[in-house]
């Protein structure tokens, strides 16, 4: 392995940090806040090939490939309540969502 | 420094930097743009890491699937982002705080960081050499590990489900067919027998 895994780690971890660091950046936006967890899912991905490609072991590549599922499917049904939020209210404000007063 | 370490920065320095403009880019289509480019480069870092079939999948999935998915809602909610920046001054500062305090804890716990003498996975599958990435990759994902493939296509289709049933909204204009209607229609509630008058009109 010419590259050591704490250069994959440390990547992950400031890719992570971002994302984190995204969503309170942007507050009032949802839709860069699904792409904010979109990043730190990405972080995740590269810990798990790290180790994987690390330790020589396929599993880590495995749960990457679910991970990535998950993330599509939250994009998608995010996305879609994104959409129809907006034709009900006419914003994507998130200080706006407390139909629920949660 | 080897090419591949030459590579690894290149390509994580690029990463990062599509990082802070996705969450730093005033106009969203940049933001998307540039995560697009944050995936590209993701997939470069996984072919250095000789994930082949991951990094064509994240190009694939996320820059051809999920990332055009994004464009496409951003562009057509018309909605005024310049007021959903406006918090943003305010919450920076604390928004930077937990970023600083977490990136240091992260990069001292990664950093001094090291694995146990004689550290061993508990059923490591090892990747055969003799085969591609992709070729082993589909050994392990249909056999050890076909039960929670399964549910990973089950979750997908309750994906497709969910995003058509919420976007989905029945217009009223649209004249459907109702077969039901059709068949029940007797030909004494339409058909009416008017005796007419010669020359006098209905």
């Amino acid at each position: 392995m010419a590259i050591p895994l704490s250069h994959f780690l440390t990547l992950a971890a400031i890719l992570f940090t971002l994302g984190v660091f995204g969503i309170f950046l942007n507050r009032k936006n949802v839709i860069i806040i699904l792409m904010s967890i979109e990043l730190i899912l990405l972080s995740v991905n590269i810990n798990f090939v790290a180790f994987s490609a690390h330790l020589n072991d396929l599993v880590g590549q495995v749960f990457t490939m679910f991970v990535l599922t998950v993330a599509a499917a939250e994009a998608a049904i995010g996305l879609a309540i994104v959409v129809v939020y907006f034709r009900n209210r006419g914003s994507i404000e998130v200080e706006d969502i407390n139909l629920m007063r949660g | 420094m080897t090419i591949e370490l030459a590579l690894f920065y290149l390509l994580s320095a690029v990463t990062v930097g599509c990082a802070v403009m996705v969450i730093a880019s005033r106009n969203p289509v940049h933001s998307v743009l540039f995560l697009i480019l944050a995936f590209f480069n993701s997939a470069g870092l996984f072919l250095l890491l000789g994930a082949e079939f991951l990094a064509m999948i994240l190009v694939v999935v996320y820059v051809g699937a999920v990332a055009v998915l994004f464009l496409f809602v951003v562009m057509m909610l018309d909605v005024n982002f310049r007021r959903l920046r406006e918090g943003a001054r305010l919450y920076w500062p604390i928004g930077a705080l937990v970023g600083v305090i977490l990136l240091a804890e992260l990069i001292l716990v990664t950093g001094g960081w090291a694995f146990a003498g004689g550290f061993q996975t508990a059923a490591p599958i090892p990747s055969d050499p003799s085969v591609t990435n992709t070729e082993a990759l589909g050994r392990v994902l249909y056999t050890d590990y076909v039960y929670l493939f399964q549910i990973a296509g089950v979750i997908l289709l309750v994906a497709i489900i969910g995003a058509i049933m919420l976007t989905l909204r029945p217009r009223g204009a649209l004249r459907r067919q109702d077969i039901a209607q059709q068949v029940h229609r007797r030909p004494q509630d339409t058909v009416e027998l008017r005796k007419v008058d010669t020359g006098a009109g209905v």
